[in-house]
């Protein structure tokens, strides 16, 4: 909402600065966005007159203007406009001047080799207007003003407000000047509108259809015949602009300064265009009106049109039909002042994808009884400038309006606000602010202006009276450093502790977007159900992410561009199962690209690879508390890992829930994707998945026990089939005893000569050592024994002599 | 002179002079091999005179310790002058590069929102979750949003199926009403989370994150609002003054609802928190509505309290100077690199939140 100072002062008594002005709105919510200095500097923008036109000798867009901008002075200025031709009134900006919009000072340059003093201005290089498209077309009477400024003279700045939707009354000036009356910024001025006391009939008949969802419940209107629609006078026009409006016909002009000033959208019909009379009504299927905008709109049913025996005129409240536009030539004026239901304006415009300055009131809620003030004001105003006469006042109404009455206890006041203030304070903001008062020994019973459709509830009139008494009166209400539960779950703590622990492990933690490129998503859905964005901000963004990598492997690709060899990126996220609430699940996920130690003098280079991830996997487990004695590792991987370089993992052989996977990915998405690098090794650990540990890590601590005994090592070498897992050979021999097996190690694995084909040697090292005793020989060697004898029994394997 | 005395005096003048391993081997032999000379005076302990033999005894253990101490310390030197000579030459070059060490790093957004945990902590709140996807219900009608209420126009909103009923979430509110309708009042929470618009540009992203926070209990006021936003923006920003103003806005969740704005100033390119006289928003807040608290279950008459919404990212980059909103989910390596902490320097209170 774009007011001025002096705009405000028609309705405000006071002697306070502008200055403390902008602190005030601030204070009591209506928040100031910007103050411009467009109409304090804004001697310089001249109305000017093209007198001249000529191609630009270097460049076909461009013409080369001849401008008077006044008292004979003629400037040579390069303009682009196609609509720049000679005889034009337009608005002419010299060097020095600061164009609204782009906040640039012009100069005097040579635009391709021709010299241009100034520049000629667009509705939307002034603010005026989004309207880019050209320079200002100003009608025939700015004749007169050439050499003149545009903006009126005026030393208010345009403030620029940022209205709350709940707050409909302050997008006219006066329900401003209101609130900053009861804050104690002036005085409301009285201004009572007369009532039109006129014999004259009004001989259109107006109708509002009585059916299911009307959106219109009252409909004022009256007739101003033998009008003459001209220019309006420079008051008028200083007015609109002064707030960035543009000044376009009296009629139009009035309707557009009513709707500012006291927030009533009103608006005006060439009377003689309407056949047999109004009605209101409910749209049908397919109907069609060319709208003011100048484009066609096809309705859907049950939209509230204005119409006539013809057809629709307008959308009621949200625009008007260029078929019964009032033009500088129209005689006899319609005047409409009606109520809409916000609902069913803010679903029209929506389906329609219509926003206009009436919609923006009439769906956040006009004041219904504004009907017939907006008449009388706009009325006499247009018959003070177009002359005319004014009709009767006929206002059809399918629904009285009802007073909202509120029983408000003061006392609630200090209860919700912590702080006191009197009953006659109260009284009085309240008062101020257009409330009716009734007082009761406990209560006061209030009735709610008709302006104010935002209140319905006690609470409501807390917010006015803080709100008015001044936020900076609530008290700090130190807080108490007291828990009663604690900060986080057993699951955010493992979430927290995951989340460094990964990145102790080399990776920087990245955070992508939810959302996915589709493409990309597609490598690693494996079989999960895509989720599609309705309305996704690109086409590239169109998915739910069904997990981590298509991200961060679209970004390691980016940082490989950039220069970078050797990479790891993590993040810890939702990946999103299904378009449910719920349907998603936390992952941590890591990606390795490159080489380790790349360059090194001391280190032998070698690609990054599977059993580096493999134990950033298990490190982060065990750190995280699981017992790794217990994991199961087996090579069962979704389809974007290498199918026989990647495994899942299991915290223990019941194998319930998959707790990470691990592994290259797999070479046919790098090819598609077209990363460069020597490898591309990932991991998934699924939070949701890890059961917690059972004991708490102090539950561990409790029990410490350990031997002083001497431990033995003893190496075997087995021979087994290619396809026998190590995994499978470790398992066999921790499981002979736990109290003697203290540790087994692979230390070696070899395939080739010596072995026969389709077998593998797997070397092993086992370190015993008893609670009870120095173990001796005799005890090893039937240890020894148990262990060959199990791995070969439950193997397949053979000792290797 | 006897016999002792000469021992001592000729075997001190030879190990006095510069002798290899051998020769003090030899010399080591001489003295105290079997027929060494101090041995063989061991030997006559037994002969001589009872009267004599204390004296003798206590003097021949004399030489003894004094010759055997001389010896063994040149040996020692010897070897420790041969161990030098070797180490000499094993000398290497230090200033060639130390073995790689590569450790990751935590994202701001993720550092900032465990430093708002931290503080959040102390007073006594505990964090609550909620899903990335909501129903429509949870995330406007809920709140006091009902349908065609224009506020939904201020959240341009990401839906999952044509019917609308199933959206990402837009704010972190709807964590507000999952925790009550779960759980029974009072309520004293914080909720950090993702939220989605369909809003991009230079400062907004089409994701970002934010903390809401809620405390409902009996005579909880504006005061109580007041003072822990007033500590929780000290804390954050670890001053020990904070300028801050409330000014009446509007949320439909919320009355009377408030936005609250910290002065600042810039200094050499550099924006300080907490003095100047610019004012910078940077959270809404309110009482919570009374016809939420009836839509999940909470009677409004007993219970009352107040709730809270931040913008995360903004307070990271206000808090460590950076720029550009985008480009927390750019993923640039070098960005991570430069702004990424390192995982050890966990925030908590004692410690202090950053260093």
């Amino acid at each position: 909402m774009k007011i001025t100072f002096d705009w405000l002062k028609d309705h405000l008594k006071t002697n306070l600065k502008e200055k403390n002005l902008l602190d005030q709105l601030t204070n009591i919510g209506l928040e100031v966005e910007s103050v411009d200095s467009l109409s304090a500097d804004n001697g310089l923008f001249k109305v000017a007159e093209i007198i001249k036109t000529e191609k630009h000798p270097n460049a076909d867009r461009l013409k080369v203007c001849e401008v008077n901008i006044g008292e004979n002075e003629i400037k040579k200025v390069v303009c682009g406009a196609k609509n720049a031709k000679e005889g034009l009134l337009t608005i002419y900006a010299p060097p020095g001047a600061t164009i609204p919009k782009t906040k640039m000072k012009l100069v005097i340059a040579k635009i391709r080799g021709v010299t241009s003093y100034g520049m000629l201005c667009s509705e939307s290089e002034l603010n005026l207007s989004e309207e880019s498209e050209g320079i200002i077309e100003l009608p025939k009477g700015y004749k007169k003003n050439i050499g003149k400024s545009y903006f009126s003279q005026s030393k208010s700045h345009l403030i620029d407000l940022s209205i709350t939707p709940n707050r409909p009354d302050c997008l006219g000036i006066r329900g401003i000047a209101r609130d900053l009356a009861a804050s104690g910024f002036g005085r409301l001025v009285d201004l009572k509108e007369k009532k039109i006391n006129s014999k004259n009939k009004h001989t259109l008949k107006v109708k509002i259809k009585k059916e299911k969802n009307q959106g219109c419940t009252a409909f004022g209107s009256c007739l101003i015949t033998n009008v003459k629609n001209s220019e309006s006078p420079k008051w008028l026009k200083d007015k609109l602009i002064s707030v960035g409006q543009k000044p376009i016909s009296a009629i139009v002009d009035v309707t557009n300064y009513v709707m500012l000033d006291m927030n009533r959208p009103l608006h005006a019909y060439d009377a003689d265009k309407i056949n047999d009379g109004i009605i209101i009504r409910n749209s049908k299927l397919g109907e069609e009106f060319k709208a003011l905008d100048n484009k066609n709109y096809k309705l859907e049913s049950g939209m509230c049109v204005i119409s006539d025996s013809k057809g629709v005129l307008g959308l009621g409240g949200i625009i008007g039909g260029t078929r019964s536009g009032t033009e500088f030539h129209t005689n006899n004026v319609l005047l409409e002042s009606a109520y809409f239901e916000p609902g069913s304006i803010r679903n029209t415009a929506k389906k329609l994808n219509l926003d206009t300055d009436a919609k923006f009131r009439f769906e956040r809620g006009i004041d219904p009884l504004s009907i017939e003030d907006g008449l009388n004001k706009a009325a006499r105003l247009i018959k003070e400038i177009c002359g005319g006469e004014i009709s009767k006042v006929d206002i059809q109404k399918i629904e009285p309006y009802k007073i909202k009455k509120i029983i408000f206890k003061p006392n609630i006041f200090e209860k919700i606000s912590g702080f006191k203030i009197s009953l006659k304070e109260m009284i009085e903001i309240l008062e101020n602010l257009g409330f009716g008062i009734k007082k009761d020994k406990k209560f006061l019973k209030l009735s709610v202006p008709s302006w104010r459709p935002d209140i319905s509830q006690e609470v409501d009139i807390v917010e006015e009276l803080v709100r008015i008494s001044g936020y900076e009166k609530i008290k700090y209400i130190e807080p108490i450093k007291q828990r009663k539960k604690s900060t986080l779950n057993k699951y955010q703590k493992l979430f927290h502790f995951l989340q460094r622990s990964v990145a102790s492990k080399g990776y920087l933690e990245a955070i992508t977007w939810s959302f996915s490129d589709q493409r990309y998503n597609d490598y690693f859905r494996d079989a999960k159900k895509e989720i599609k964005i309705i309305n996704p901000i690109s086409s590239e963004l169109g998915v739910l992410r069904n997990s981590i990598f298509s991200n961060l492997i679209m970004y390691t690709n980016k940082n490989l561009d950039r220069g970078f060899k050797d990479l790891s990126i993590f993040e810890i996220g939702p990946i999103f199962n299904g378009s449910n609430p719920g349907e998603q699940n936390t992952v941590v996920c890591g990606l390795s690209a490159g080489k380790k130690s790349r360059l090194s003098w001391i280190e032998k280079e070698r690609n990054v690879d599977v059993f580096d991830v493999k134990r950033d996997v298990i490190q982060t487990l065990v750190e995280a508390g699981y017992d790794s004695q217990k994991f199961f590792i087996d090579s069962k991987t979704p389809n974007y890992y290498h199918p026989g370089k990647s495994g899942r993992l299991f915290l223990n052989n019941e194998k319930n829930q998959i707790a990470a996977y691990f592994g290259e990915i797999h070479p046919n998405i790098l090819k598609q994707i077209d990363i460069k690098t020597e490898s591309l090794v990932g991991f998934e650990i699924f939070m949701d998945n890890l059961k917690l540990p059972e004991k708490t890590l102090n539950d561990l601590k409790v029990k410490f026990s350990f031997s002083d005994y001497q431990k033995s090592e003893r190496d075997f070498a087995f021979i087994v089939n290619k396809d026998v897992n190590a995994q499978d050979l470790i398992n066999s021999i921790s499981s002979i005893d736990e109290s003697l097996v203290k540790d087994v190690k692979v230390f070696d694995v070899y395939q080739g000569d010596n072995i026969p084909e389709n077998q593998k040697s797997i070397a092993i090292s086992v370190t015993i050592q008893s609670f009870e005793k120095t173990l001796n020989e005799t005890d090893l060697e039937q240890i020894n024994n148990l262990i060959i004898k199990t791995v070969e029994n439950k193997t397949g394997a053979k000792i290797r002599s | 002179m006897s016999d002792l005395k000469k021992i001592k005096d000729e075997f001190l003048s030879k190990l006095r002079e510069k002798l290899d391993i051998s020769e003090i081997n030899q010399i080591k032999s001489d003295l105290f091999g079997k027929s060494g000379l101090i041995s063989i005076e061991f030997k006559k302990i037994g002969t001589i005179a009872e009267s004599e033999r204390k004296k003798f005894a206590s003097d021949l253990n004399i030489i003894k310790d004094e010759l055997q101490d001389l010896i063994n310390s040149k040996m020692k030197d010897i070897e420790s002058a041969e161990i030098n000579k070797k180490l000499e030459k094993e000398k290497i070059d230090i200033t060639l590069p130390e073995r790689s060490f590569v450790r990751g790093k935590i994202h701001p957004v993720s550092q900032t929102i465990d430093e708002i945990s931290s503080i959040f902590s102390e007073i006594g709140f505990s964090v609550e979750e909620g899903p990335d996807v909501e129903n429509e219900y949870n995330n406007f009608t809920a709140l006091n949003t009902p349908e065609n209420h224009p506020a939904r126009d201020m959240h341009d909103t990401f839906y999952l199926d044509e019917k609308k009923q199933k959206l990402l979430r837009t704010h972190t509110s709807p964590v507000q009403i999952r925790t009550m309708l779960k759980d029974k009042p009072p309520f004293k929470i914080i909720a950090p989370g993702r939220t989605y618009r369909s809003d991009s540009d230079q400062t907004h992203s089409p994701m970002f994150h934010q903390v809401e926070g809620l405390h409902i209990d009996k005579n909880i006021n504006m005061g109580h609002l007041k003072g822990c936003l007033n500590y929780f923006i000290k804390e954050f920003f670890e001053v020990d003054k904070i300028k801050m103003r409330f000014r009446p806005s509007h949320f439909p969740f919320t009355e009377p609802s408030a936005e609250v704005d910290i002065g600042y100033e810039m200094k050499d390119g550099k924006i300080i928190i907490g003095e100047g006289n610019q004012w910078l928003e940077i959270l809404g807040c309110g009482m919570v509505h009374p016809n939420v608290l009836k839509n999940v279950k909470v009677d409004p008459i007993k219970f009352q309290g107040y709730a809270f919404g931040i913008g995360i990212d903004r307070l990271a980059m206000l808090k460590y100077g950076i720029n550009d909103l985008r480009a927390f989910f750019d993923c640039d390596y070098r960005w991570l690199n430069h702004f990424g902490f390192d995982p050890l320097d966990v925030p908590t209170n004692y410690r202090g939140l950053s260093r």
